[in-house]
């Protein structure tokens, strides 16, 4: 039980750390809300069905019902991903070596922060599921709850890959371009502004690589009501995936003997 | 006791096509209660030696006992019952977050320890007292000044009462006021908790000033090891300088003649003596020209530096060795090992 005492040790610390500067859970916020407010009115527009393929109502509903999960999805992803700055202050600040000379679990010394940045997504999407709704989102609570799910899966998944490969770099100059061309091309091929079905062959053939799709894809089921179906086996197995294998790498770079 | 026994502890970094041998089978051992100094220029292998002791760095090769835990075998042993004060210079600071309260930093060291909230503010509260940070433990740390945050780190150290600590050149980058306060502080440690210390330096004084036993590193190997005092005995003998009253050639050879001088040379009328146990000998001195009725002007003895030392063993003085810079930590040297070795560890 050690570990868990330790990962909530490290969690407190981090919790404590983010609330003497909450300027960075709405700097995160902002630009998804830009998107909702500035671009979700142009998919107001298009006929109906143009979105969800035939199923779809058009107007408002369909359009906040397809634009917010992916915008949900976006955050997690920019969100999770750009964490790994933080570690590596607190590196070049011997912090990271301080605990790794303490009895702490090394493992723990990621998974307090990761639960923490978990924490503060979970804070983020409730504000931007209120602001959806009040544009005009429409969708079944029990979806909405359920959505977290993948949430949670992807900000474990990205914030413990993002940790490590900062750690490994222990340079912002060089995690930032890092960053930037990784997540940028995944996010344009996840569907998130427009679904990738009004694109031509080849684009839909590259964007079954990037794993964010497949959950968008999931999560747009649930909230259009749709529970249960190939589309969610499939995001459920990439995020769970996902959040498992990062996860484990993750703690390999923090439990290496040589850091 | 020895509190640490080290033997054919190695290191070797692979950074490219280049091998990097920073530390080569140092052996060492460290009783109970010492202050020991581990002193040697910038990339000589100190700090990399310090982390293989301090469970940070996986030795290539070697084994150690430290605080009565095998080094390889029960790492978590050996950083239940350590201390240890990272360097505040270079690539990684002295392991404080900027934006923690004094008496955050305090207590959540104690918790890392598993040290109850209770004993953990009774702990707080003696640091605090002890290492001067009183009135500043509602304060952040970056509002700090250099020693007193210095003084938080040694106090982050030491909240677990460990019977060893390690610190890495405690004192660079401090002003001269602090760096001797700072050495009153490591002293108290060993005269009012019997903590045993290790740090490491590259200045000569603070070697000289603190430590019961220094061992001398160069290029990865222990060139020497003992008191202070041993060291520099060993190198030279004092060195007496006296100016007689004409007859100098004469004073010259009848000192010669005296066992306790090895060595006489003359240069601008002044007589150079290199004698063994400098103040022992100097009455005999006195005696003899006193005797031949030689009178002197002027008289002075000196000692050799640990510098002396240095330069004699290595053939390089410590304070010109830097690259880049005077005293201002590991720089390049280490930092490039530093480097070498996150790439070497993430090889598997």
């Amino acid at each position: 039980m050690s570990f868990i005492h330790d990962t909530l040790f490290i969690f407190r610390r981090q919790v404590r750390l983010i609330l003497r500067n909450p300027a960075f859970l709405t700097i995160g916020l902002l630009q998804p809300v830009l998107y909702l407010v500035l671009f979700g009115p142009l998919l107001t527009k298009l006929p109906a069905g143009t979105l969800t393929g035939g199923s779809g109502t058009g107007g408002r509903a369909e359009a906040y019902q397809f634009f917010v999960p992916g915008l949900l999805i976006q955050l997690a992803l920019f969100g999770s991903t750009f964490v790994g700055f933080a570690i590596i202050s607190d590196w070049r600040a011997g912090v990271i070596e301080r605990y790794r000379v303490t009895p702490v679990s090394r493992v723990a010394i990621l998974a307090g922060r990761v639960l923490r940045d978990v924490l503060a997504l979970i804070i983020q999407s409730v504000v931007l599921i209120l602001a959806g709704l009040a544009f005009g989102l429409r969708a079944p609570l029990p979806a909405v709850l359920l959505g977290f799910v993948f949430i949670v899966l992807v900000a474990i998944g990205l914030a413990s890959v993002s940790y490590a490969v900062a750690l490994l770099l222990k340079s912002e100059d060089a995690f930032a371009p890092l960053i930037n061309s990784v997540v940028v091309p995944l996010v344009l091929l996840s569907g998130i502004m427009l679904p990738l079905t009004l694109g031509p062959g080849w684009l839909q053939g590259i964007a079954r690589i990037s794993p964010f799709r497949y959950v968008i894809d999931a999560m747009r089921e649930w909230y259009a009501g749709r529970y249960f179906d190939t589309i969610v086996v499939e995001g459920l197995a990439v995020s769970v995936g996902l959040a498992a294998v990062f996860l484990w790498l993750g703690s390999r770079v923090f439990v290496r003997e040589n850091a | 006791m020895s509190i640490i026994e080290a033997s054919g502890l190695s290191r070797t970094f692979k950074s490219r096509k280049r091998t990097v041998h920073a530390v080569r089978g140092v052996d060492l051992t460290v009783e109970d209660g010492e202050i020991v100094g581990f002193l040697g220029p910038n990339g000589a292998g100190k700090t990399t030696t310090l982390r293989m002791l301090t469970t940070l760095l996986r030795p290539t090769s070697g084994t150690a006992v430290v605080a009565g835990a095998d080094l390889l075998r029960d790492p978590l042993g050996v950083r239940k019952r350590i201390g240890y004060v990272p360097q505040a210079i270079g690539q990684t600071q002295g392991g404080t977050n900027d934006m923690c309260l004094v008496i955050e930093e305090l207590l959540d060291q104690a918790e890392a320890y598993r040290i109850s909230r209770a004993e953990g503010t009774r702990r707080a509260a003696a640091l605090v007292e002890q290492l001067d940070l009183g009135g500043l433990d509602r304060r952040l740390v970056k509002t700090l000044s250099g020693g007193q945050r210095r003084r938080l780190e040694i106090a982050l150290g030491l909240v677990h009462q460990p019977p060893l600590v390690f610190l890495d050149e405690p004192t660079t980058g401090l002003d001269p006021q602090s760096r001797s306060n700072m050495w009153q502080h490591i002293r108290a440690l060993r005269a009012d908790l019997g903590t045993t210390v290790f740090l490491t330096t590259h200045y000569l004084d603070e070697a000289d000033a603190l430590c019961d036993r220094v061992f001398i590193i160069d290029h990865g190997v222990i060139v020497a090891v003992g008191t202070p005092d041993e060291l520099k005995r060993q190198v030279s003998g004092d060195v007496v300088t006296l100016r007689v009253n004409g007859a100098t050639e004469a004073a010259g050879s009848l000192l010669a003649a005296e066992p306790v001088v090895r060595d006489v040379s003359v240069a601008d009328e002044e007589l150079r003596l290199t004698v063994d146990h400098g103040e022992e000998a100097l009455p005999a001195l006195l005696r003899v020209l006193d005797g031949a009725g030689i009178t002197m002007s002027a008289i002075s003895l000196s000692r050799p530096t640990l510098d002396d030392v240095f330069l004699t063993l290595t053939g390089r003085s410590l304070r010109d060795d830097s690259p880049g810079g005077t005293g201002h930590g590991d720089g390049p040297a280490a930092a490039e090992l530093a480097g070498a070795g996150s790439s070497a560890g993430s090889r598997e």
